[in-house]
């Protein structure tokens, strides 16, 4: 009972992070009816914007220390950071500590704009081609962000700190009464909630504002809401710069549970667009449920107990729901008929 | 058979493979003219051929062919371990196993199409490059890949530590250290090496240019212009996708062994999704659905790997060396990007550019240039060439 | 069929379907609704060799349903469709096309990418080599016969001076010819045809009238969905009116002419 627990536990932060990308893809694919390869990219340049903020805060100046010195007897050069230098310590400890938080607020503006940019500039010029060519120049897009990413952090994982204050592990077991066993990582306990805030406030922002109801409607039937007069066009660059954003705070608060590197936005969207297709092409609650759904199945496929009845299950487990639903289900779990359905 | 090709087409196959065999001294002013990027010409041309039967004559965009270019390249390095270090046997049993293999998975994913299909591929790619790393270390030999070794000495030592090569113990061949894969005694690598590629490649663009001019390549065009229709005339799709599938995967399989053959090493980062990403690319680059493009693309696909990877900081302030100091400093630091280990954001570049400004791709942009030159000669080739459209890719 | 129906029409509607042994498509008490919403009820509908049987009715009259009832692209909840002595409801579109029976859409359906003879050869050659057949050393070019046989149709649609353009380059009226040829190739028992002239200015529409007439004499079976009184009085031998997902009356193009329930259903919808 506890392991099972335990497994489901484990799969709702990762599930969260595939939720958090899969409607991203999916607003953008039932809005603009584009086939975003570089979605992933863009998580990855959300967790980089982490990376950016907590260097930009350690940025330093070397001072000569007055009253420490170094094992040959000569004064010691230190790193101060003008944080530090400007704030005195506490504040800048603090800032230091908390730089993962803060930064999805840098992550907001800076994916957003991306993603603004990336619609007016590339995006909008693809709405009439062929998915196959959609396909082809998001997959460019891609490899060119993650390219530059690699250039200028270095093709290793850059670790990311949580807040110490949440750097533990939460006793889950206690306050449900299982016993103590039970014991789980604060932080990851933080991120599925901080989803499921992220995806509340997305689909309470659709539901109930009347720019998500003309996004809605949109989604469908976009030749209607056209003619309405409403200028369809721009509200849609705004669902994009929206998609982004989301997939950057997605990935700048992943940072302490996976240090990012350059490469972790292609392998989060090969997942995330299964996640799409086994939620319904369209289907923003589809994409929500087969996240979580896909996230929890991951986790128990990787239990030693079930490993050592299919091994290798864990490695494909994703992959194999997904040949599977497709084959069975068309549209999904949750998609409506007619989108995309060839 | 033979009745297959038109006049014109056998031309095209004799001017083909006069360019391909004459490579050694035609690449020599370009410095390409040294045999392992010479094979890597013709097996990546190979894996191009045989993707664009699916992608270019069908308008399938698979996402997993990188899985049947692994398949074959273990296959080929069982193959040495276990019967002969003679090629034929790896050939054969590399293009067998990647038809099979590619059956299996063409038999589902073509049940659906579109973006699924290409989906579902890319989720089977995955799911192979995946057990390959974990389950199937045994037959892979995980992240170290599969070598050829020395033949073993005892029963105990496990397969992929020490070979049995069967029929060459039988025939009584002599080895001394590792062996080098051979064609009846000829070694093959270097300039034979190439050769063989090279013939195989030509075989592979004669058997390509056939399809493409017979009944069963006008299906599969047919397919790709408007599958509906054909449906309602009578043709049942499904088993005419199948077959171009398995032919490509076989293709695939075929470029695949070949790899193993001029180097000997089989590794699971050959069936990765980047890897099937590329042989669109080349694809894509060249002109999806023409003859020639696929190789083209191949071609300057690798060439430009090859280059522009070994490109540093030294090669860059030569070629800026005109410039005055900070700007010639600033111009390095930003080409720097692009080359060296930068490679492959050039290579994800030059996606773009051609998807967004050359759908077509090279062929297309010829084609245009020499429109553009005749209709500039006569004013009566303008007003037939503004009659006939230009034909949009599906 | 409600009582009333069958005393409209049912007396001579019922003798043809006991007696007369040459129909070649008989669609048998077919139901189909969408969501609750009736499409076609109790549909049953007799078509017999040689003659061109045209379907009309108001819009939303399941027209177009019935039609992709008989091609095996909707299955209907209840009843059959049976054609030449085969079932056709729950077939696949191509073996139903394989058993005989050609279809024109409504929009024209051409292979945009290929020439109009490549257009037309390719179902001659589906219909030589049926469903499948895997043929990848055959040259296309050295089909002769079939090439010839095409020239000939495409001359007989009027589209000889186009045989080598892409089909994309050809007008909408022109399509529709190609359409029609890719058919006429394939010597159906039994053409379709949803709206032929749709979206055709008059002129188009005549020179379609006079190609499906010629057609006729060659003793070929169609049904023909139109909106167009003109086409349908023009061609038609007999005539089935829908309303509602019902059929309200059948019978020879003066019966529909004087019957009052047709004039209803037709007033009825102009008021609408």
């Amino acid at each position: 009972m506890d392991a099972i627990f335990l497994q489901i536990l484990n799969g709702l932060d990762k599930g969260g992070a595939y939720a958090l990308i899969a409607l991203g893809l999916t607003l953008v694919f039932g809005t603009l009816g584009v086939v975003n390869f570089a979605h992933g990219a863009l998580f990855m340049l959300g967790a980089f914007c982490a990376v950016t903020l907590n260097r930009l805060l350690n940025i330093s100046f070397e001072r000569v220390s007055e009253t420490e010195t170094n094992f040959l007897g000569k004064p010691l050069v230190e790193q101060v950071p003008y944080l530090e230098q400007w704030f005195g310590p506490e504040v800048a400890g603090f800032l230091l500590d908390w730089s993962v938080p803060i930064s999805i607020l840098l992550a907001v503006v800076v994916m957003a704009i991306v993603g603004i940019a990336m619609e007016r500039g590339l995006i909008k010029h693809f709405y009439k081609r062929p998915h196959a060519d959609q396909i082809l120049v998001t997959f460019g897009l891609a490899i060119v962000l993650q390219e530059i990413v690699r250039h200028f952090f270095g093709a290793n994982p850059i670790p990311q700190p949580a807040p110490d204050i949440v750097a533990g592990a939460a006793n889950v077991g206690a306050w449900l009464g299982l016993g103590d066993n039970l014991i789980y990582p604060w932080w990851r306990l933080i991120y599925f909630l901080f989803s499921a805030v992220v995806i509340f406030a997305v689909f309470a922002f659709l539901q109930f504002t009347t720019f998500g109801m003309v996004v809605r409607a949109g989604m469908h039937d976009r030749e209607t809401v056209g003619l309405l007069g409403i200028n369809i066009q721009r509200r849609f660059t705004i669902v994009f710069g929206l998609a982004a954003a989301v997939a950057g705070i997605a990935g700048a608060m992943y940072t302490p549970i996976l240090p990012p590197d350059y490469h972790m936005g292609m392998d989060f969207l090969v997942l995330s667009f299964v996640v799409v297709v086994v939620g319904g092409m369209g289907s923003l609650g589809g994409a929500v449920l087969a996240g979580f759904l896909l996230g929890i199945l991951q986790s128990f496929a990787s239990m030693t107990a079930i490993k050592s009845i299919l091994p290798g299950i864990d490695q494909i487990i994703i992959y194999l729901v997904a040949v599977i639903v497709l084959l069975t289900l068309p549209r999904g779990l949750m998609g409506r008929p007619g989108v995309a359905e060839d | 058979m033979l009745r297959t090709l038109s006049r014109s087409d056998w031309l095209l196959l004799i001017v083909f493979a006069a360019v391909v065999l004459t490579l050694p001294w035609t690449m020599q002013p370009i410095g390409a003219a040294y045999p392992d990027l010479l094979q890597k010409f013709a097996i990546y041309g190979l894996f191009a051929i045989g993707f664009n039967i699916l992608f270019g004559l069908t308008g399938y965009l698979s996402f997993g062919h990188a899985a049947f270019l692994g398949v074959g390249s273990y296959a080929a390095v069982w193959s040495f371990k276990l019967l002969t270090m003679n090629v034929l046997p790896a050939l054969a049993l590399s293009v067998a196993v990647a038809g099979v293999f590619a059956f299996l998975i063409g038999y589902v994913s073509l049940r659906r199409s579109g973006i699924y299909f290409s989906i579902l591929t890319l989720a089977f790619a995955q799911m192979s490059y995946n057990l390959a790393y974990s389950v199937f270390t045994p037959i892979t030999n995980g992240e170290t890949g599969l070598q050829v070794r020395a033949i073993r000495a005892s029963a105990e030592t496990p397969l992929r530590d020490g070979d049995v090569r069967i029929i060459d113990q039988a025939l009584g061949v002599q080895e001394v250290g590792i062996p080098i894969s051979n064609l009846f005694g000829m070694k093959m690598s270097g300039y034979p090496g190439f050769y063989f590629c090279a013939v195989l490649l030509i075989i592979g663009f004669f058997i390509a240019l056939s399809i493409s001019r017979s009944n069963f390549g006008m299906m599969l065009k047919a397919i790709k212009s408007n599958q509906n229709r054909l449906k309602y005339t009578g043709v049942h799709t499904r088993p005419y996708l199948i077959a171009a599938f398995v032919i490509s995967g076989m293709y695939a399989g075929l470029a695949g062994s070949l790899l193993s053959i001029t180097d000997p090493i089989a590794g699971a980062e050959r069936m990765q999704w980047t890897a099937s990403g590329e042989v669109v690319l080349m694809t894509i680059l060249g002109g999806a659905g023409t003859l020639i493009g696929p190789v083209l693309g191949a071609g300057l696909i690798k060439y430009a790997e090859q280059k522009v990877s070994s490109w540093n900081e030294g090669i860059l302030h030569d070629a800026f060396s005109l410039l005055p100091g900070p700007v010639q400093d600033f111009f390095v630091e930003f080409a720097t990007l692009f080359v060296g280990e930068g490679w492959h954001l050039t290579l994800g570049l030059m996606f773009m550019i051609i998807v967004i400004f050359l759908p077509g791709g090279l062929m297309e942009g010829f084609r245009r240039l020499r429109r553009a030159l005749t209709s500039g000669r006569s004013s009566a080739s303008r007003t037939m060439s503004s009659t006939s459209p230009v034909q949009e890719r599906g | 069929m409600s009582v009333a129906e069958m005393a409209t029409h049912g007396t001579d509607e019922r003798g043809f379907r006991s007696g007369v042994p040459n129909k070649v498509l008989h669609v048998d008490d077919v139901h189909k609704s969408f969501a609750g919403l009736h499409a076609l009820s109790d549909v049953d509908l007799d078509v017999r060799q040689g003659e061109t049987h045209a379907i009309i009715g108001p819009n939303g009259a399941g027209k177009s349903t019935l039609l992709n009832v008989c091609v095996g692209r909707i299955k209907p909840d209840r009843g059959a469709v049976i054609f030449d002595g085969n079932t056709l409801t729950g077939k696949a579109p191509h073996e139903i096309n394989q058993l005989g029976v050609a279809r024109v859409f409504q929009t024209p359906e051409v292979f945009l990418d290929l020439s109009v003879l490549q257009n037309v050869m390719v179902p001659a050659l589906s219909k030589r080599d049926g469903y499948f057949n895997l043929n990848p050393f055959t040259a296309f070019a050295g089909e002769t016969a079939i090439r010839d046989e095409a020239e000939e149709v495409i001359a007989n649609v009027g589209l000889k001076y186009h045989i080598h353009s892409p089909a994309s380059s050809l007008s909408r009226g022109d399509k529709r010819r190609l359409e029609l040829a890719m058919c006429l190739i394939q010597h159906p028992k039994l053409l379709l045809l949803d709206e032929p002239t749709a979206g055709m200015a008059r002129h188009d529409t005549n020179a379609t009238i006079d190609l499906l007439k010629e057609i006729k004499e060659n003793g070929m079976t169609k049904i023909i969905i139109e909106h167009d009184m003109h086409v349908v009085f023009s061609l038609a031998d007999r005539i089935t009116v829908l309303a509602g997902g019902r059929i309200i009356a059948q019978g020879s193009p003066e019966e529909i002419k004087n019957n009052p329930k047709v004039k209803e259903a037709y007033l009825g919808e102009e008021q609408v």
